[in-house]
């Protein structure tokens, strides 16, 4: 059983850590939808931010256009004008691939140029397939292919561990 | 041919057999579901505009030739802004129509851009069913979108009228919609009445004398009047037509001037429809002739809106046809 809270009050200790280390400056916080965006508004809250929460929708962004094509309902991202320079936070609730990560930054830099990014995430699955890793995570933990991590929310917000038959992720 | 033979042969050709969008010829046909879709698909691409770079990756890679054998402005310059922001590789071509044998040039032409490996052409010809016959002998891999054919159809036109009615009247179930002006030579006003009654207004309603009006305009599903004062009556969406002067081979309007004074739009007459009533017109205008200024520049005009809306209409539709075509998953 994976109890949400415990996971968010690991993940904001480390992400507290990381900013003073890294000494973030007015963080921007950024989540991806829809889980991200969800975990986003927790830690946002947690950690006092005064700027609204931005909002990226990565869907335009993806790798696997040729595979899947696009979805008719995409939501809008919703971002500040002027992020150049400016220092954020990313957040996703599972870090598995990397290639959500990817895509996000893609996104993010065409907005703008960041200063630096910081990527925090609820869970890391394990099974990364490119060089992109977390900061910050509320746990590790190493699933394996026919299981998944479905969060649900975002009232009341809670975290399923499934497995499937298939080994299909 | 008739109009109502090159649909029927284009609707087997425009689906695949997912029935997902593969080429986009005309409206009629396609399902409020798909037309519902391609709406919402637009309106996630709206907010690329407010990116530093205006631009999704898409396409990337992908070649999309903008195949122009009539004059165009907006609809090509929005065309290539559409393929541009999506990634795409785009080339834009005016091509001269004074070739007595188009088809077999026109094939020739299409050959030769298939041998550069393109992935779409976006056709704008002077001939019905030009875009069809296109999209029936090109490459099978390659989508055709249609930018206007003679007087048949102009659907990424509809489909963007479609998205500013959305944005702005939300539900288009109660609404009145007038189409004014020259019914006869308009391939917009053909593909604007299958849109909005495939998705159900309350009314189309064309108004327009009886010389710019196709026999038997009622089969459309619509209603008719030949009056602006009394036509516009209760109505929710004004859209004027330009007078198409360059397709009119004999004497249907006394002049211009008679023309304005009975069905151009000026302040006092737009005072009859809705007050909430928008004004919409395809471009470009003639000003004094089917439009007053002060009604194209005031306040219930969207006619600029019209022209913003149709970047991100037309990124929907290219990248719905130029998704995967089956059996790639």
């Amino acid at each position: 059983m994976l109890e949400i809270n415990t996971l968010l009050n690991h993940l904001e200790t480390e992400l507290q850590q990381t900013l003073d280390t890294r000494k973030l400056n007015n963080p921007l916080m950024i989540g991806i939808r829809t889980g991200g965006v969800w975990i986003a508004e927790q830690l946002h809250q947690r950690l006092q931010i005064d700027e609204p929460l931005s909002l990226l929708d990565i869907s335009f962004y993806r790798d696997d256009f040729s595979q899947i094509g696009v979805h008719p309902h995409v939501k809008p991202s919703c971002m500040p004008a002027h992020i150049e320079g400016r220092d954020i936070i990313l957040v996703d609730d599972v870090f598995y691939t990397g290639r959500t990560v990817r895509a996000a930054l893609n996104e993010i830099f065409d907005y703008g140029r960041p200063n630096q990014v910081v990527l925090a995430v609820l869970i890391d699955r394990g099974g990364k397939q490119i060089p992109i890793a977390p900061d910050c995570v509320g746990a590790r933990m190493a699933l394996a292919a026919n299981q998944r991590i479905k969060l649900t929310g975002p009232e009341p917000l809670a975290i399923h561990l499934t497995t499937s038959a298939s080994d299909k992720p | 041919m008739t109009v109502a033979a090159i649909d029927a042969m284009i609707n087997k050709l425009q689906l695949n057999a997912e029935g997902k969008l593969k080429h986009f010829i005309t409206i009629e046909g396609l399902s409020k579901t798909l037309l519902t879709e391609i709406l919402d698909t637009a309106e996630s691409f709206v907010g690329i505009t407010d990116q530093q770079i205006k631009k999704v990756p898409l396409l990337r890679g992908k070649t999309i030739v903008n195949l122009f054998f009539e004059n165009s402005t907006r609809t090509r310059t929005t065309f290539e802004l559409a393929a541009k922001r999506l990634s795409a590789d785009v080339l834009s071509m005016s091509i001269s129509t004074s070739s007595t044998s188009k088809g077999e040039s026109l094939l020739d032409t299409i050959r030769n851009l298939e041998a550069m490996f393109v992935d779409m052409f976006v056709v704008r010809h002077g001939i019905s069913g030009a875009a069809h016959f296109i999209a029936r002998h090109t490459a099978p891999h390659i989508s055709v979108i249609n930018a206007g054919d003679g007087q048949h159809a102009h659907p990424t036109q509809a489909m963007l009228d479609m998205f500013t009615i959305r944005q702005i009247k939300k539900d288009f179930a109660t609404l009145r919609v007038a189409i004014i002006g020259d019914i006869l030579h308009s391939r917009v006003a053909r593909s604007q009445i299958q849109a909005l009654n495939t998705l159900g207004v309350a009314e189309v309603r064309v108004i327009a004398p009886k010389t710019l009006l196709p026999a038997h305009v009622e089969t459309l599903g619509v209603s008719v009047s030949h009056s602006l004062a009394e036509g516009l009556k209760d109505i929710d969406v004004i859209i004027m037509l330009r007078l198409q002067k360059e397709r009119m081979t004999s004497a249907l309007l006394p002049s211009e001037s008679e023309y304005f004074k009975c069905f151009g739009l000026t302040e006092s007459k737009l005072k009859i429809a809705k007050p909430d009533a928008i004004v919409m017109h395809p471009g470009p205008i003639n000003r004094g002739v089917e439009i007053d200024s002060k009604v194209a520049d005031g306040p219930q005009s969207v006619i600029l809106k019209q022209v913003s809306n149709g970047i991100a209409v037309r990124m929907a539709i290219m990248s719905m046809a130029m998704q995967p075509q089956g059996g790639m998953q």
